[in-house]
């Protein structure tokens, strides 16, 4: 039991929704803050937290809303991604802005609504979602989204419908008076034989240092197929805790993009579940680090089906006194025969004062399993720095030319070619200048 | 063009160079012999710039600056060009990519105009006739699966692209068949130009059956013991190393 006066924990418990007038809601939230309440934030005892300290988390209050959320002047600017047009959705410090999504013209077979809208207009069929411990296990900050959220998105893709114009999710933070705190629920679910393309965007507008905690929940019908990228480019203030769950029934796909830029605090939580026989998941992210960032990825992939495969790259990049931490655990379970895991992380540290801290880890119950796993930490290659300026390349771009190729790997995939470009280019503004060590 | 006076160099706290002297005038063609641990590589290392080489005495000029003081994309950018013994494989950094910002970097620096892609496209595929290097590696990562003839011949398109000043090989011949031999041989004899210079540094006396030298330096134990023209490499080959050596201190007694 964590000391119930850190100010974090007081402004989470000051900013209770009030009451919905739907019982099962407000119960399931009141519920949700005093299983927070009682656990508090995790520590670093606990295996899934043992490299991201939350000491200086637990010291911090936030304002529970921003009051001027819905009337903030944006500049549409600071979110766009080049040659990605159609339905979007996005939120501003937790809040949804109509004005700014596109919501018309919805494709045949895709519905999209806000959480906000969906529980005012029609919330009995969100009862099953959101009463039930839906992210199980259930942590401190899924208990706190659980609690707190009031706001989201809900997708789904009628079975067989193939959407093939990307839908984004937009959560810009913006500056504001205060640090707030915002928590969002994200829902998507993909009929059978479903194909839909999916953009998040963690975008920033101004130095803010925001408290941000996203769950999103996305279940794969027989045969769907995701193709998702996760652009996390926020505010290098801000503190941003994401958790994902995937489930994927028989032959289902995933693919997935992770590019971790921003925050001073960021930890993503991806858990995969590989449910269905055939099922598949091909997941490729980076970080690039710098200053004092703390940016933690963990992977969770749990193999069920049988037959199922899944298959991770993922690149880490840390300068300055910037610490990165990935973990990529899979679990092959009794009866996952057949199964194909394989993870592979290289890191790269650019300064004497960054850390990486790497685990990979592979656990086998099944029968005819192929596994591989590895992680590297290492430093740019000498041979290769001086290769590239016997040349005539600059020390600052040979370095840069080999951060990126090194990043290049995570991107490979993401189309069309003008976002991967995009995301290229804000790695390499993400990557330091020539820093005085 | 390049005037080496005295040069002594550490690697790792051992003095490889000791004593170095080396005129070379543009339009000439210097091959450095010798036997290995002569610190053949190492002078061609220096030249470029490469790190962990300390230089504790004497001199290097180059077209009248101290070539010492320069970093080596300023070396680059001023002529000087290395091609590897070891060219280095580089994941994930396309061949004409890179190849298109090197070149530009050095024209930057000498204050040209860069070239716009099309404009690299072109100079690419006249410099590509007759190279027999396939096209298709121009678009595969820096020398990645690269055969290592294939890496040795990259090694000298490149140089056919940036055109250097001062081009020193280190042991280009090294590990290629006879045909690559004289692939690489035919690309060095194709630069060959009143205004360029070449230091051909090798093992073997091969390589200048292909590319006849003006002069031959034999190095031995980190200075040039002994030079001539091309006939040297032939005595060379005809009686080894250990001829040399002999040969000097009787000489040294006389």
């Amino acid at each position: 039991m964590s000391a119930s006066a850190a100010p974090f924990v007081e402004s989470m418990r000051a900013a209770a929704l009030p009451a919905s007038g739907i019982g099962w809601l407000d119960a399931a939230r009141h519920e949700a803050m005093q299983a927070f309440l009682s656990a508090g934030l995790p520590d670093t005892r606990n295996e899934l937290w043992k490299y991201t300290a939350l000491r200086a988390l637990e010291q911090r209050g936030y304002s529970a809303r921003d009051e001027s959320a819905s009337t903030r002047m944006i500049d549409e600017g600071t979110f766009a991604l080049p040659d990605i047009e159609g339905t979007r959705l996005v939120f501003v410090n937790g809040v949804f802005r109509a004005d700014l999504s596109r919501l018309d013209d919805l494709p045949q077979g895709l519905s999209v609504q806000p959480l906000s809208r969906a529980l005012v207009e029609n919330p009995e069929p969100l009862r099953f979602l959101l009463s039930r411990h839906a992210t199980e296990p259930r942590d401190s900050f899924a208990s706190l989204n659980a609690a707190l959220a009031s706001d989201g998105v809900l997708v789904r893709v009628a079975p067989a419908a193939q959407i093939e114009a990307p839908l984004r999710i937009v959560h810009l933070g913006a500056q504001a008076e205060a640090a707030i705190a915002c928590h969002a629920r994200n829902f998507v679910e993909l009929g059978e034989g479903a194909c839909l393309r999916l953009i998040e965007h963690y975008a920033a507008l101004g130095e803010h240092a925001h408290f941000t905690n996203i769950a999103c929940e996305y279940v794969l019908q027989k045969s769907a197929r995701i193709d998702l990228l996760a652009l996390q480019d926020s505010a290098v203030g801000a503190a941003l805790f994401r958790r994902s769950d995937f489930h994927l029934h028989e032959d289902a796909q995933l693919e997935l993009h992770a590019l971790e830029l921003g925050g001073a605090l960021a930890r993503h939580e991806l858990r995969i579940a590989l449910d269905g026989d055939r099922s598949r998941a091909q997941t490729r992210g980076a970080f690039a680090l710098r200053g004092r960032q703390h940016v933690d990825t963990e992977l969770l992939i749990e193999h069920h089906g049988r037959d199922t495969a899944s298959d991770s790259l993922w690149r880490g990049v840390a300068d300055g006194r910037a610490r990165g931490v990935f973990h990529g655990a899979i679990t092959v379970h009794p009866g996952a025969d057949g199964a194909d895991a394989q993870l592979s992380n290289k890191n790269l540290l650019l300064s004497e004062g960054a850390e990486i801290d790497t685990r990979p880890a592979l656990e086998i119950h099944a029968d005819e399993v192929k596994a591989a796993h590895g992680a590297t930490i290492g430093q740019l290659d000498e041979h290769a720095l001086f290769y590239l300026r016997s040349r005539g390349l600059p020390a600052e771009t040979a370095r840069i030319l080999l951060v990126r190729a090194f990043c290049a790997v995570a991107l490979s995939g993401v189309e069309p070619q003008a976002l991967r470009e995009h995301c290229d280019a804000l790695l390499l503004a993400h990557l330091p200048r020539e820093n005085a060590q | 063009m390049l005037k080496i006076d005295n040069l002594h160099v550490r690697v790792a706290g051992r003095e490889i160079l000791k004593g170095l002297s080396l005129q070379v005038n543009a339009g000439e063609v210097h091959a450095i012999m010798g036997p290995n641990g002569a610190g053949k590589s190492t002078l061609g290392n220096v030249l470029a710039g490469r790190g962990g080489y300390e230089v504790t005495q004497g001199s290097v000029a180059y077209g009248g600056r101290d070539l010492l003081q320069l970093e080596p994309e300023a070396r680059a950018a001023a002529g000087v060009f290395l091609a590897f013994q070891y060219p280095v494989e580089i994941p994930g950094v396309n061949n004409t990519y890179f190849l298109r910002a090197a070149l530009n970097a050095q024209r930057k620096a000498r204050g040209e105009a860069e070239l716009d892609s099309r404009e690299f496209l072109q100079l690419v595929r006249e410099k590509l006739k007759g190279m027999q290097l396939p096209p298709e590696l121009m678009n595969r990562a820096v020398n990645e699966g690269f055969s290592g003839g294939e890496k040795k011949r990259n090694e000298i398109f490149q140089m056919a692209v940036l055109e250097p000043k001062l081009a020193i090989l280190d042991e280009t011949d090294s590990g290629l068949d006879i045909d690559a031999l004289k692939q690489v041989a035919e690309g060095v004899n194709a630069l060959r130009d009143p205004k360029r210079a070449f230091i051909l540094i090798t093992h073997y006396q091969r390589l200048l059956d292909y590319i006849v030298p003006d002069f031959v330096h034999v190095l031995a134990d980190g200075r040039v013991v002994e030079s001539g023209g091309a006939h040297l490499a032939q005595e060379l080959e005809a009686h080894g190393y250990a001829w040399v050596r002999e040969r000097k201190p009787a000489e040294a007694a006389a």
